[in-house]
């Protein structure tokens, strides 16, 4: 992504190595934009839980299905969109990973980690039939303090965002 | 950074030692496969050192889960020992710190299992 450059998307093939990619690319955009170890780790974190959702629960790790990634930098903030071609899903029907009859399930908690770590979350129907992940981080700087900079909140609901 | 595990005994108790990610792919199938291993051989008392583990991501945590309930299914007990302070977030943020039992030195960890 160049400094004129404030939109990038890509489009990724459904296995394990996707995951990877997307969060390494993500990862140079956040530290490219000014974003501390901490915050990059939080926005890594979530893409790799964004693909791995679009992965195994949207595509139901099906080769022919693709996964869309776009990133965009805003004036005062990163969004990130993960666009799958399943079904689509409610987050009204995603579990609590923090009830007590979920605590030892072995899956999840990408959702909860995604909200966790990014200041706005939010899930609507993807372009393609299936579900797309939009989540934002504000930008680092004076008076731009993330207000879910800890890790520990809830993300609230991020308005889609018209691509650029 | 792929995934390294080797394990060592501690008088009744397995330490498995792990260095890298415990990530989708590879890592989770490391130690899935290295648990199971040590199940296989009657070796119910494990202490996995995360020291040099600094990222967990969700599949890593559900390998985690997983490996507690097919130890704790056999009888056994599995601990977890030096967490970093990335991993040691994920746990509390997850509310994990409430099913694993966790030490920051390993002979209190040892003395510990019954």
């Amino acid at each position: 992504m160049t400094p004129e450059s404030k939109h990038l998307e890509v489009t990724l093939e459904t296995q394990v190595d996707s995951v990877n990619l997307a969060e390494e690319m993500c990862l140079r955009v956040a530290e490219a934009a000014g974003f501390g170890e901490d915050e990059c780790y939080r926005i890594g974190m979530s893409v790799r839980e964004g693909v791995i959702n679009a992965f195994h629960y949207g595509n139901q790790e099906r080769p022919e299905k693709k996964i869309y990634l776009a990133v965009d930098l805003t004036d005062d903030k990163m969004i990130i969109h993960v666009v799958d071609e399943g079904k689509g899903f409610s987050l009204r029907d995603v579990p609590d990973p923090l009830a007590e009859e979920n605590l030892l399930s072995t899956s999840g908690r990408g959702i909860f980690l995604m909200r966790a770590f990014m200041d706005e979350f939010d899930v609507v129907p993807g372009r393609t039939g299936g579900a797309e992940i939009i989540m934002s981080k504000k930008l680092p700087g004076p008076g731009n303090a993330s207000p879910n900079g800890q890790g520990s909140g809830g993300g609230r609901a991020a308005a889609p965002q018209q691509e650029s | 950074m792929t995934l390294r595990a080797t394990y060592r005994d501690a008088g009744p108790v397995t330490v498995v030692d792990l260095s890298g990610r415990i990530t989708l792919g590879d890592g989770s199938a490391l130690l899935r496969k290295t648990l199971r291993e040590l199940l296989d051989q009657q070796r119910t008392r494990i202490l996995l050192n995360l020291a040099d583990v600094d990222y967990i991501d969700s599949s890593g945590i559900g390998e985690l889960v997983s490996g507690f309930t097919s130890v704790t299914g056999r009888g056994g007990e599995m601990k977890l020992l030096s967490l970093t302070k990335k991993v040691h977030d994920l746990l509390q943020i997850t509310r994990l710190f409430t099913v694993f039992d966790v030490h920051s030195d390993e002979n209190v960890a040892v003395r510990s299992f019954r």
